[in-house]
């Protein structure tokens, strides 16, 4: 692949399981830079969590998640925007929706989506306003 | 084995759940309903094998903690087997394997139960 970044444009609606979508996108574009499977899977898993992430918290109007991916040399990047009402960090975060603590004080219900996703890619930015949200999200190739 | 399935099986003082497909909030919540359901027939010690399911997201990863959660409030066990090098990371970085063990196959984690 050059060193021009190639870029891949995806719009889709927010229908249950259209994450799907987008992960295998991003799995088609990895394998073609020749990341390993299970960086592959990484990828996956991080734009599927960044989709619904959107899904439930942007409350768009045109219930929509555009997605860019840019092709670099040795990184994979995604944006990921909704045109909703923006969202604070620490919802994305999960501690404003986890409650009380249950039976184990660090197994939490709900919100670990951002979690996952930084944990998963070497960078993760969140840009949010009352016009939207965009999460830009890079993968760097390994070796 | 669907695209998209749960097949249980039970034997003696255990289960053992395996689930195919993508392990999102619908295979989530029926996954939990036969786990509840088993839990209610007195199996406290489980299995779920992963093998066949390709991705899981959050909110199934959530499911997987009730399921936890439930077993806990009888004295039960489950065990995880089957798991992808991504989502056995994943499930170490929710802290599921410090209350569920995570084992290769279904052999060692009926074992280990």
């Amino acid at each position: 692949m050059s060193d021009i970044a190639k870029r891949v444009i995806l719009t889709i609606p927010m229908y249950p399981d259209m994450e799907l979508a987008a992960a295998k996108t991003a799995s088609v574009l990895a394998e073609l830079m020749d990341f390993g499977e299970g960086e592959v899977e990484e990828i996956q898993l991080a734009i599927i969590e960044t989709c619904i992430n959107a899904f439930e918290h942007s409350k768009s109007d045109d219930q929509e998640v555009h997605i860019e991916f840019l092709l670099m040399a040795d990184e994979l990047q995604f944006k990921v925007t909704d045109r909703g009402v923006g969202i604070s960090t620490d919802t994305l975060d999960g501690s404003r929706v986890l409650g009380s603590p249950s039976v184990h004080t660090d197994l939490r219900k709900r919100g670990r989506g951002l979690q996952i996703i930084r944990s998963l890619m070497d960078e993760v930015d969140i840009e949010s306003s009352p016009n939207g949200t965009t999460v830009s999200v890079k993968k760097k190739k390994r070796g | 084995m669907n695209k998209f399935d749960i097949q249980i099986r039970e034997d003696g003082e255990h289960a053992v759940i395996e689930t195919a497909g993508y392990l999102n909030d619908a295979l989530g919540e029926q996954l939990a309903d036969k786990a509840k359901e088993l839990i209610g027939n007195g199996y406290t010690q489980l299995v779920i094998n992963l093998e066949k399911t390709t991705l899981i997201n959050s909110i199934g990863i959530s499911i997987l903690i009730e399921i936890i959660e439930a077993l806990h409030e009888r004295e039960g066990a489950l065990n995880f087997c089957g798991l992808s090098a991504t989502q056995e990371r994943t499930f170490r970085m929710m802290a599921l394997a410090k209350y569920a063990g995570i084992f290769p196959d279904e052999e060692s984690a009926i074992a280990n139960l």
